[in-house]
């Protein structure tokens, strides 16, 4: 019998693992779960995003607790626990300061399949299962970013969810039917914040798994981009893998340290970050009847916002910008260098990532800027830059490849 | 029985099995479509929300010429302007300069579809939300002015994204909304009096 082969220990675990298999679990997971040996500071943002993704699931229950959604109430709601809920102060800055911690280990674990070829063959399932889990985060960030209703939540879902008016002939009906009303209202302020406390948790909760599942599968790439399972030692284990726990454990706790450290210093002493995380208009309470001066959403949106805004076409500036998303999930297809990992690849791949790098970061900061004369222009060259990055890759990836080491390079601490 | 049975191992009839199986999921797909109905009906305004959205009214006698005041319908910001012949004058000789001078591909009732964009060349009513992507454009009335340049007739300007209309509503080239604002069905149910949100039509 199968069950009876298995390692069961005495006592209480014993008792458990015959009811249910938490051993054999934590073993597969975890203790037999070989990774390569050679992962630098790039891989440390995955166990981060996992962490903030478990802190913000905590401090948004807190906040529910508080939180009174309406446009009679919300706004008060959240001046309530600013200052007269005990901690009520640290609790939202912790959530509203994870929002943005969020997307930056996340942008930062994307880069790191940039560099490396993560999301090549066998990849790519791994990788477009990360890439729902963004899509359902940008989600999340959105409607989470109304429930304050200030005049910026309010202004902010009125452009973004008339985004979907330039769908050819369904958009404006369907704009109406995600309102809920004739204008952003109550409706949709009740039915953002259902959707953000228990549907897009669930399904980020369900994709994360999923996209763990495919890495238990696939196992993780390298800063070498070489399959490790290819080179198995006489026991069966791949000769460049230690096993995820302890090595790998007790390496992301140090990265947890010094994520904490830093995210303190926001928390505590710049929580708005200076209107990056917060933004200033977003301390008046909405108002239909008064655009603030100048819409932008939080920076971690802005580089989209800066391709729609870009594009003198209001229907294609909505195409290009859903385009600018979603060709991340392409990039599988569209990599066609003989290796993975930026250490063995040509000039072209380098420069091509460089200069999407920096388009991406100057689209960043174009888009919280006014749309006015060569702000616009400089939006229009980087939008060009960033769809080249994607669409040349066919061309320019195949050359200039040098060649794959048999084994990771790793030097001994 | 038809010729070509497939017969499983235990004698089982499995094209019979099969056909019961795929009849059974597609009539369980009907009745999951049936049941999603209610669930996204409900996102539809409410009767609530349709009742408020009832005609608003507006004393024009209360708006000096020149002047525009805001009045809200359905939730939306309409701009009422009571304009100047001045103002009505500024609106002839740009139509090079616009996307839509002709109102073509723009929404407006039939009975506005006109130069001035209204009933009344002296009173222009428009829906304030910009066609790009609903922000609230801001006043701009005074003609060549240094802000917006010796071209500029007086008009809107959007601070979201930079578009442009001018006093009719019309949307200028290199504004990223493609059409004109919109008209709202409205009409004069006195000689001062006028009501937003409903016409000869009835109420929109």
């Amino acid at each position: 019998m199968a069950a009876a082969q298995r390692p069961q220990g005495k006592g209480f675990m014993g008792w458990l693992n015959k009811r249910m298999p938490v051993q054999e679990f934590f073993d597969s997971q975890l203790k037999q779960y070989y990774a390569p040996k050679n992962f630098n500071i790039w891989y440390f943002f995955g166990s981060l995003a996992l962490l903030v993704l478990v802190l913000q699931l905590v401090t948004g229950i807190f906040l529910t607790m508080f939180y009174k959604p309406g446009e009679a109430t919300s706004f008060d709601s959240v001046e309530f626990i600013m200052r007269e809920v005990n901690f009520g102060w640290l609790i939202r800055y912790l959530h509203s300061t994870g929002a943005s911690a969020f997307f930056i280990v996340v942008y930062l674990h994307m880069f790191r399949a940039f560099l490396y070829g993560s999301y090549r063959a066998p990849r790519e399932l791994l990788w477009i299962l990360g890439m729902l889990v963004y899509l359902a985060l940008m989600a999340e960030a959105f409607m989470g970013y109304v429930l304050p209703w200030g005049n910026m939540s309010f202004w902010g879902a009125q452009v973004i969810v008339n985004l979907f008016s330039t769908i050819p002939a369904i958009g404006p009906g369907l704009v109406e039917w995600i309102r809920g009303d004739y204008g952003i209202a109550d409706a949709t302020l009740n039915r953002f914040f259902s959707l953000h406390v228990v549907a897009v948790p669930l399904a980020l909760l369900l994709l994360v798994m999923l996209h763990l599942v495919a890495l238990r599968t696939t196992g993780s790439n390298n800063p070498d981009g070489i399959e490790i399972k290819e080179k198995l030692g006489p026991n069966g284990i791949p000769l460049d893998g230690i096993p995820f726990h302890p090595y790998y454990t007790v390496k992301d706790v140090v990265g947890v340290g010094v994520f904490f450290v830093l995210f303190a210093i926001v928390v505590f002493f710049v929580p708005t970050f200076g209107g990056l995380f917060l933004e200033g208009p977003n301390f008046e309470p909405a108002n239909p009847m008064s655009t603030p001066e100048h819409i932008a959403p939080v920076w971690y949106f802005t580089p989209f916002y800066a391709i729609l805004r870009a594009v003198p076409n209001q229907r294609l500036g909505a195409l290009l910008m859903a385009l600018a998303v979603l060709s991340f999930l392409f990039l599988p297809w569209l990599d066609r260098s003989p290796v993975k990992s930026m250490r063995y690849r040509g000039w072209f791949s380098r420069m091509a990532l460089a200069v999407f790098a920096v388009s991406f970061v100057a689209l960043g900061y174009l888009g919280m800027q006014p749309a006015e004369g060569s702000y616009v222009l400089l939006a229009r060259i980087f939008t060009v830059l960033y769809f080249l990055f994607f669409y040349l890759m066919p061309f320019y990836s195949p050359y200039g490849a040098k060649p794959v080491p048999e084994r990771v390079i790793y030097h001994a601490h | 029985m038809a010729e070509n049975v497939v017969v499983g191992d235990d004698g089982v009839d499995l094209s019979r099995r099969k056909f019961l199986t795929t009849a059974t999921v597609a009539t369980g797909a009907v009745g999951v479509a049936f049941a999603a109905v209610p669930f996204i009906a409900s996102w539809q305004p409410s009767e609530r929300a349709r009742a408020l959205g009832a005609p608003t009214e507006l004393d024009l006698s209360k708006v000096e010429p020149g002047q525009m005041t805001i009045i809200t319908w359905r939730r939306q910001p309409i701009y009422v302007v009571r304009r100047t012949p001045e103002m009505l004058e500024h609106l002839k000789g740009h139509d090079e300069l616009l996307k839509d001078p002709n109102s073509d591909s723009s929404e407006q009732p039939d009975y506005t579809k006109n130069l001035f964009r209204a009933r009344k060349p002296e009173v222009l009513v428009l829906i304030g939300t910009c066609t790009h992507l609903g922000c609230l454009p801001k006043q701009r009335f005074e003609a060549a002015s240094a802000e917006m340049g010796a071209y500029w007739p007086g008009g809107w300007f959007c601070p979201c994204h930079g578009s442009r209309f001018d006093l009719s509503g019309r949307v200028f080239n290199g504004s990223p909304a493609s059409v004109n604002l919109k008209v709202p069905p409205y009409e004069f149910s006195n000689e001062h009096t006028l009501v937003v949100g409903v016409d000869e039509k009835g109420a929109a």
